[in-house]
């Protein structure tokens, strides 16, 4: 198509306008908002015990959620890539299903199966509290971060192919011994790309997690948690933009290390 | 060869927070070429391994054996079918009357009319903004360009409540440009044009890469103007990945509650959305309206998914015949 310098000119501004207004301006606001008052201003208000503990309980949300979700995960998509059985398809479209579903919807059918009257409330009543505690933050994070590693290595594993498996089990290899030296070095990258995801999205996610939080600050209190709670209840607007500016700074490095690993992949 | 794991592979993925639909040029290979490249088998067909002798492919049987392909169903089944079973049953709870009485509820029916109205709005204006952003980053040359591009899959990476807050400190009270949109229905159409930015983008820009400049270039030289090669010539070729990337923005749209709590001051019949609605009344107590509600947006969600499904796999069709 050819398109004259006018109309290209016209274009290339409306589009470059329309993300200046939409992501750089607001992003710029909320940078200067936060450095304004100076560093240490800054430093103290993502400090405070409250968020100390806030980014302690993100962190270990993501290393339960982490190793869970590559060791599910890769067996997920194993499983779906090299099985053979009825209900491929089924399953398939399970791992799919937490894309399509409201965080908010994960958090209330969560209740409905946890909480004190679900179906599994008799755990609750033991005295094994997963709603309003860190299991069902958990859980939560789980259900939204599941298809990520199967979704990312699932594509790899069709490429690879099975020839190299197949050598390594005709010149005696266990089982282990094929997964760990051949398979496990094959998807390395999708997989570190699928954990990076999980990550991302472990730190980042909202809408299930205050679902099945007591929301204490100091006690089950997540980062992003933690801006919503500053900025409605403390009614702390500095606090809130500088917890979320430290949010952006971690998910910053996750969106470098993406474009970093895309590339490691497509080298491949 | 296009086994149906590769149609799941393309398929929605709607509500990726973070995943950057990295282009995937495999769902626009022009006809013929396989999208895995070279000429040997792209990949294993999982039908392959049991046609072979069984001392073949020992690696990993575990997981072709009942017992791996039982745990994973396990794992499915308690992370993700159990808890949307057991809302499924608590939003009937009292007969399919009790679940009509939730939904038709006058606050509830607002709530989502709300819901859909903006959702729409905001899959709309994706739909252009989204393709002629696409459009500049593929078919212009300037400096910068490759931040640009980097940029757009910011509002993927960025937890939703940060959106929320990035928007508020531009458009919220004491704005410094003094556009107030807080508690406003624009603020929430804002909110959600920030959050679904990707979708279009993402799934056009790599359809635009791999289209045949010749076509278009041989409808100019027979006289067609810009906007005649643009509407019968590139339009075409580009609605079904503006259609997915579409259905995708508006399926998140549906949703979406961490850009919009604090921006759409959740009032009722006028901000507030399903979401909110949602967890306005787990916060008061009544189960059953959530759970009935949740249920209404699950199904629109998949109805949408699934429109995009039969749409997509229409004009797939239409390609192979053609070719």
């Amino acid at each position: 198509m050819r398109v004259s310098r006018g109309i290209r000119l016209s274009l290339r501004v409306v589009a470059l306008g329309y993300l200046f207004v939409l992501l750089a301006v607001p992003i710029g606001v909320i940078l200067w908002r936060t450095f304004e008052p100076g560093l240490s201003e800054f430093l103290a208000s993502i400090s405070t015990p409250a968020a100390r503990s806030a980014l302690n309980l993100s962190l270990l949300i993501v290393a339960i959620t982490v190793p869970v979700n590559v060791v599910f995960g890769v067996a997920t998509a194993l499983a779906l890539v090299r099985g053979r059985f009825r209900g491929r398809g089924l399953l398939q479209a399970v791992v799919d299903l937490p894309f399509a579903v409201s965080p908010i919807v994960v958090g209330v059918a969560l209740i409905m199966l946890w909480g004190a009257g679900g179906w599994f409330g008799a755990l609750d009543q033991a005295g094994f509290q997963v709603i309003f505690g860190i299991p069902g933050m958990v859980l939560a994070t789980i259900f939204v971060t599941l298809p990520f590693v199967v979704r990312e290595v699932e594509p790899v594993l069709h490429e690879i192919g099975q020839e190299q498996e197949q050598a390594a089990s005709t010149l005696g290899a266990n089982g282990w011994q094929t997964f760990w030296r051949i398979t496990l070095p094959a998807i390395r990258w999708g997989l570190t790309y699928g954990v990076v995801l999980t990550v991302a999205r472990a730190l980042g996610e909202f809408g299930a997690v205050i679902m099945v939080s007591s929301g204490f600050p100091g006690v089950s209190q997540t980062l992003t948690l933690l801006v919503h709670s500053r900025y409605i209840d403390d009614h702390n607007t500095y606090g809130a933009y500088a917890a979320a500016t430290l949010l952006m700074g971690i998910a910053l490095v996750v969106l470098l290390l993406m474009t970093v690993l895309d590339r490691k992949r497509s080298d491949r | 060869m296009t086994s149906d794991t590769d149609q799941q592979r393309r398929g929605p993925r709607p509500g990726t927070d973070v995943a950057p639909l990295p282009p995937r040029p495999d769902a626009t290979a022009p006809d013929g070429i396989h999208p895995h490249g070279g000429g040997a088998p792209p990949y294993a067909d999982p039908g392959d391994a049991a046609a072979r002798p069984k001392h073949h492919g020992r690696g990993l049987r575990a997981l072709r054996r009942p017992l791996g392909i039982g745990v994973v169903t396990l794992w499915l089944s308690v992370i993700v079918l159990l808890p949307l079973a057991a809302l499924t049953v608590a939003a009937f709870d009292e007969g399919l009357a009790g679940f009509w009485e939730a939904v038709t509820a006058p606050a509830a029916v607002a709530a989502l009319w709300v819901t859909v109205l903006v959702s729409a709005i905001v899959a709309l204006v994706n739909a252009v903004v989204g393709t002629l952003v696409a459009w500049v980053l593929v078919r212009d040359e300037f400096r910068g360009k490759r931040f640009v591009n980097a940029v757009i899959d910011l509002p993927f990476a960025l937890p939703t409540i940060v959106a929320s807050i990035v928007l508020l400190s531009l458009y919220g009270p004491n704005s410094p440009i003094g556009v107030e949109l807080n508690a406003t229905r624009w603020g929430l159409v804002v909110a959600l044009l920030f959050v679904t930015l990707p979708f279009v983008v993402r799934s056009v820009q790599p359809v635009l890469i791999e289209a045949d400049h010749e076509v278009e270039e041989a409808a100019a030289s027979l006289g067609a103007s810009t906007w005649t090669t643009f509407r019968r010539i590139v339009l075409p070729t580009l609605a079904p990945a503006i259609l997915s990337g579409t259905g995708l923005a508006f399926a998140r749209a549906i949703g979406e509650y961490g850009s919009v709590v604090l921006i759409g001051g959740n009032i009722p019949r006028e901000t507030q959305v399903a979401s909110q609605y949602i967890q306005q009344q787990i916060e008061i107590d009544r189960p059953l309206n959530a759970a009935a509600v949740s249920v209404a947006l699950l199904a629109i969600a998949f109805v949408t998914l699934l429109l995009l499904r039969v749409v997509s796999g229409r004009s797939q069709r239409r390609e192979e015949r053609d070719a």
